[in-house]
């Protein structure tokens, strides 16, 4: 068993920040991640964020990312890559599987001081006839293709669902090349930002709302040939008689993610239902701290929102860290985590965060 | 089929000169150094990484980040890889798997 | 809002709202048309503006507001919307012709000279247009910013250009 300070597991936008706040005050942190490469889902974000523009707003996620991993650096954030946390027991050890579908795997148990836990999410899937054809995936296996693979996952392509991640990677598709025939959303309005569907709009995409894919239609030897969509009635049942086809070779889904939060629940941290935030979550105070001492949570797998309230959340967790083993004096821990409260504050406002932002105050509460 | 992506608008040149020979299936492939099974296999027009045990219905990526295992193959002898996150390796032996697969003996 | 159902603003919509310049406006030259209708957490365009001609007065989700005397239309605003929202308009451009503005971040780009198809905001070909422009310097960070000359009439209707295929 090997002891560390900080262990962070997940280096996406809330780990890597979360491990850069801790390490840039002294704390001795290990960042550990299962892919070949740090930074999450942060290098298939070729747009520009929201945001504020004090906060690295209007730069692409590839960009941001680029930056963290260069300050992760800078202040000596130790990273293991091709490393799966698979467990997390009683008083904080983490049991690490080191270099994953190798041959030569081994098995390492961390015990540490301080743990964030900052998985990310997972995409939902929905079921219909034929979904499981190849060539019907998640939206972010889509853009995982065509933005990091440079390869494309379809020519003609039928995205299902239009909160944003359906909005954005349907003009990503567009980009790399790729024929989006159309956005179905079952609901009767658009889920995502107005802008994201404009552009794909303009771009000569339909969006067609109260709308459902109801079957996938392929081979055993091609996967996916045709989709099967049809209108909506008020309790989004489809309208028998309503019928079309569309000829596709690609069906995208992007139905919306649900925190990764098994390690947490593993170690007993208390966890609740909160739909409005992707489901069950470890519950957690204005640290970013469960309800085990020592255990933080940041990131889609404290709730799903977007990169940035990830990246704020990460940046209290770091700097909650720091504060817990004495690098830096409460008092002015306290005015850092107020300034980036007040950010993530201005994040969650309007109409597409208040609902988050109610969720958000609402599991602090319950906490206290 | 599904191409490689070699101009992109924001990305730039993404051309991957270093290729890499791999096996699927008895048929030699060319892919391209550093990416993942599945990226080569697509961008090869192939698909389709294993057929389930029961109703042996085809299976291909859904994930594409590790998560699902639906893109599963037997590779250098070894079932069960998963494709999206492996990436390939000079005279890498790829197979479609069938149900969990089996290890084969005399291969690494 | 036909903006929520169908994902395009009308026309209607947007002239009620704090980034559509008035129809005086217009008539004197080129000024930017802010298409953001909707409280999101974003600002960049207000930072974008050298003449502080773009304001959002509360809180970061507040509509950006267009103040009409100071926006003398250079576009830099264009490519620093992560939303891709912002157009630049000159009603002015010559006798019969408008200029539109737009963001463009597809392969091929349009060469100057070149007749292209242009589209309203349903992504529906309305006219023909010139392309007169194509910028896509550093500072824009991979938007490139296209100006394509239109008959007059289209300046509130035309937003974009058919995308072109390769090859």
């Amino acid at each position: 068993m090997i002891k560390r300070e900080a262990v962070v597991i997940g280096a996406g936008p809330a780990g890597l920040s979360a491990a850069i706040e801790a390490a840039k005050r002294d704390a001795d942190v290990l960042l550990i991640d299962e892919s070949l490469k740090a930074g999450g889902q942060l290098f298939k974000q070729i747009h520009k964020f929201f945001g504020s523009s004090a906060h690295r707003s209007g730069i692409r996620g590839i960009d941001i990312g680029k930056e963290l991993l260069e300050e992760a650096k800078k202040y000596g954030v130790e990273i293991w890559l091709n490393c799966v946390a698979t467990g997390l027991f009683k008083e904080k050890k983490i049991a690490v599987e080191k270099s994953l579908d190798n041959q030569n795997k081994t098995a390492e148990i961390i015990k540490a001081e301080k743990i964030v836990i900052a998985t990310g999410a997972s995409e939902n899937a929905i079921a219909f006839e034929g979904w499981t054809l190849p060539g019907v995936m998640g939206a972010g296996a889509a853009q995982t293709m065509a933005n990091i693979h440079n390869v494309l996952p379809g020519e003609k392509i039928l995205m299902i669902g239009s909160g944003n991640v359906g909005l954005i990677v349907s003009y990503q598709l567009l980009q790399a090349g790729a024929e989006v025939v159309g956005v179905l959303e079952a609901a009767p309005e658009i889920g995502g930002y107005g802008v994201h569907a404009a552009k794909i709009v303009r771009a000569g995409v339909p969006i067609h709302t109260s709308t459902t894919i109801v079957e996938a239609r392929g081979d055993e030897k091609n996967g996916v040939k045709e989709a099967v969509v049809c209108d909506v009635d008020d309790c989004w049942q489809p309208i028998k008689g309503q019928e079309k086809i569309y000829e596709v070779d690609t069906i995208t889904i992007a139905a919306g993610l649900k925190p990764l939060m098994e390690l947490a629940r593993m170690h007993g941290c208390r966890c609740d239902f909160i739909p409005q935030l992707g489901g069950w979550l470890p519950l957690h105070d204005k640290n970013m701290e469960t309800t085990y001492p020592g255990i933080y949570v940041a990131g889609d797998s404290a709730g799903v929102e977007e990169a940035n309230t990830a990246l704020e959340e990460g940046r209290l967790a770091g700097v909650a860290i720091a504060e817990s083993l004495g690098y830096i004096h409460s008092n002015k821990a306290s005015s850092i985590k107020n300034e980036i409260w007040n950010r993530v504050d201005g994040l969650r406002l309007g109409p597409f965060g208040e609902s988050r932002l109610e969720a958000k105050e609402k599991i602090i509460k319950t906490f206290q | 089929m599904p191409d490689r992506v070699n101009d992109h608008p924001i990305l730039g040149d993404t051309t991957r000169k270093e290729t890499v020979n791999i096996t699927v299936d008895g048929q030699k492939i060319e892919s391209k150094k550093g990416e993942m099974i599945a990226a080569a296999l697509f961008a090869n027009g192939i698909r389709i990484n294993r057929y389930t045990i029961k109703r042996e219905e085809p299976r291909g990526i859904f994930c594409g980040i590790g998560q699902c295992t639906d893109c599963a193959m037997t590779v250098n002898g070894k079932p069960n890889v998963r494709t999206c996150v492996t990436p390939v390796e000079e005279g890498m032996v790829v197979k479609t798997q069938y149900g969990v697969g089996e290890r084969e003996k005399n291969d690494d | 809002m036909a903006l929520l159902k169908n994902g395009y603003i009308s026309l209607s919509e947007l002239k009620n709202e704090k980034g559509y310049p008035s129809e005086e406006r217009f008539n004197e030259g080129p000024v930017a048309v802010i298409e953001c209708i909707q409280e999101i957490p974003c600002n960049p365009c207000v930072e974008a503006c050298d003449f502080g001609a773009i304001e959002i007065e509360g809180p970061i989700t507040d509509k950006p507001k267009i103040i009409e005397d100071k926006c003398i239309g250079c576009g830099k605003c264009i490519a620093k919307c992560p939303g891709l929202a912002i157009f630049v308009v000159d009603k002015t451009h010559s006798e019969s012709f408008a200029s539109v503005s737009f963001p463009y971040e597809f392969l091929p780009l349009p060469d100057k000279g070149m007749e292209v198809e242009a589209v309203n905001r349903e992504g529906k070909v309305v006219c023909q247009g010139e392309v007169i422009r194509v910028i896509n310097n550093k500072e824009f960070d991979r938007t490139p910013v296209v100006t394509i000359k239109i008959p007059e009439d289209k300046f509130d209707v035309v937003r974009g250009i058919k995308r072109r295929k390769e090859k």
